[in-house]
């Protein structure tokens, strides 16, 4: 998405017209730039070296007194962080929630999408309510869920119940391998809408003169939408893969009101694993090594996508 | 040709059916939870024990509203209506500011300075967390609403720049800026006079996005308030949840009442939706 383009500038001379004209650019600029400039620094840009800072101490959060430990010496946070087995089965669940957001959100947006833009209009009222999802509240999702999946009276174990003729309970949440799919499940749920909306964006970007010359030329809707619009709409299916991507690698507040991570550490992801050490163990050193990682890895991550991306466009 | 025609048409049939056979599952699936949240909200604690949650309530009672309000749900309420109102003001006013030099005013540093902020995407507030939960002690805000404006714009800020400077780039021609230089409008007046009033659409949809996100917004409000009296609505569900724990029908009323701005707003202006959407869309 950060593609670096070139702008070409002949520089002015000084004392020309042009000159003093691009002074007053540069000041009307910085001006208008200076709030945005000056929140992000406050509250990202701060806020990263600090957490880089307190990565290299040992600190519960509340007392005055803080230990210096060092950064990759034996002892220290980053060391105990590479071994950490827990930290690296979240990520590794972090990797699973990402592959599997993208699998599920972007082909269920498209389609919603591919429906509401060869409808049109009248089929306005399926849009409305294929929104409301994305209105709600994580943690309003996460206990409807919750209470959906329950194994007393919840809706699956009722509808399993039913087609059994006798008792059955389905535990979505309990166990380990399917509490992590069912919270991807309730994720795509969630999510869905926004790409939907996006998509339909991306559709009605495409000019409608292209539609009416592939029927001209005898194509159907599906071919269009095959031949025409889906290649047309690469770079905003690239735009939304990234999106879906580094949202799921930050993930947090679903799994932290459905399962807090658990059973045991089975659902636990990179967020929740930092929340946990640093405002429920008070370890604020070692949270923020943990935050620190996570802001690595997702980097990295995004930057090679990004390279795949852009390599793949380039035939 | 006429039987050929005529076979495309069957064919264009089905598909549609097939179509919305599967429209209306996603539908079901989109809807059925609301539901089963807003039926389950209008009947009592031993209606439910007694009958499950899939028959109709028997009978209907409202009763569980009023209880709610009794237990402090306006202020939960109000305090997120000051939070939202105040961060999406301040988010869409220091957007537009920045997105006027990034999309329309020729400097070197234009390009690195957008890549930067939209960068900046994908920096996870959970790297953030820790310091800005010490900011917010040392400044004296902490367990307030006002902590919690702050993060709230900062981290709207990347995809509303992006979003916005693309619109901007893509909606307003070059001339109307260009016959308003002429009749001498300064760069401040061609802000406030032109861009800004145009910039309406893209503005709105951006409204729509991060009210939602911010009135949702969960992990920096439960890490920076701690007290009943500063705690907002996501966190009124786990208030409430602590002070009834069995009584489920009363927690859905609460979580009812927690959407219901959220989709009357939505009902109003969701042609809004898109249009905004389009060229940061396009862009990719």
């Amino acid at each position: 998405m950060a593609k670096q383009q070139k702008e070409m500038f002949e520089k002015p001379v000084k004392g020309t017209l042009a000159y003093a004209r691009a002074v007053s650019t540069r000041k009307a600029a910085a001006v208008f730039l200076a709030p945005v400039i000056l929140l992000l620094v406050i509250f990202m840009v701060y806020p990263i070296i600090d957490t880089f800072v307190t990565s290299g101490y040992r600190w519960n959060g509340i007392s005055a007194d803080k230990q210096w430990l060092g950064f990759f010496n034996a002892g220290s946070n980053w060391n105990e962080l590479i071994h950490d087995d827990n930290f690296w089965h979240a990520f590794r669940n972090n990797i699973i929630v990402m592959v599997f957001s993208i699998l599920l959100q972007m082909p269920i947006g498209m389609l919603l999408a591919t429906f509401l833009d060869a409808g049109g209009k009248k089929l306005n009222i399926f849009k409305t309510i294929w929104f409301f999802p994305y209105l709600m509240s994580s943690t309003a999702i996460a206990f409807l869920f919750t209470y959906a999946l329950a194994t007393n009276d919840g809706l699956i174990t009722a509808a399993a119940t039913l087609i059994r003729g006798k008792r059955t309970a389905i535990d979505l949440l309990g166990r380990s391998p399917h509490a992590l799919f069912t919270v991807i499940g309730v994720m795509a749920w969630q999510f869905a809408p926004f790409y939907m909306v996006y998509f339909i964006a991306g559709y009605s970007g495409i000019d409608e003169s292209l539609y009416e010359a592939a029927v001209i030329d005898g194509a159907t809707r599906g071919q269009y939408i095959r031949r025409v619009a889906l290649p047309l709409l690469k770079p905003t299916i690239k735009a939304a893969c990234t999106m879906s991507l580094i949202g799921s690698l930050k993930y947090f507040d679903l799994i932290w009101n459905m399962t807090q991570g658990g059973p045991g550490v089975t659902s636990e992801l990179m967020a929740t694993y930092m929340y946990k050490q640093s405002f429920k163990n008070f370890k604020m050193g070692y949270g923020s090594a943990v935050a620190a990682g996570m802001f690595i890895l997702i980097t990295l991550i995004a930057l090679l996508f990004n390279r795949i991306f852009e390599s793949k466009e380039d035939y | 040709m006429a039987d050929e025609y005529r076979k495309a048409r069957i064919k264009k049939n089905i598909v549609w059916t097939i179509a919305f056979f599967f429209a209306i599952i996603w539908l079901l699936v989109a809807f059925i939870p609301f539901l089963f949240m807003i039926l389950n909200s209008l009947r009592g604690q031993g209606d439910m024990l007694q009958h499950g949650v899939f028959t109709l309530p028997q009978p209907f009672i409202f009763s569980n509203y009023p209880a709610i309000m009794k237990q402090g749900f306006m202020g939960y309420f109000m305090r997120s209506v000051i939070v939202v109102a105040i961060s999406l003001t301040i988010l869409l006013f220091a957007t537009a500011c920045a997105s006027y030099p990034l999309s329309r005013m020729r400097f070197r540093l234009r390009l690195p300075l957008r890549a930067l902020i939209v960068a900046m995407m994908s920096v996870p507030m959970h790297v953030t967390l820790i310091p800005i939960f010490k900011m917010a002690n040392k400044v004296g805000i902490y367990d307030s609403i006002w902590a919690l404006i702050g993060p709230y714009v900062a981290f709207g800020l990347p995809l509303a720049t992006f979003i916005l400077s693309s619109f901007m780039e893509q909606t307003i021609p070059k001339e109307v800026e260009e016959a308003a230089e002429i009749d001498g409008c300064g760069r401040y007046a061609m802000f406030f006079r032109i861009i800004f009033p145009l910039s309406k659409a893209g503005l709105s949809t951006l409204a729509i996005y991060n009210g939602v996100h911010m009135w949702n917004e969960f992990a920096f409000a439960n890490t920076l308030t701690q007290s009943k009296a500063a705690k907002t609505l996501p966190l009124a569900l786990s208030a409430f949840k602590g002070e009834n724990t069995i009584n489920t029908p009363l927690i859905l009323a609460v979580l009812t009442l927690s959407v219901l701005p959220m989709i009357i707003l939505f009902l109003i202006f969701q042609d809004k939706l898109v249009k905004g959407m389009m060229a940061g869309a396009v862009k990719g």
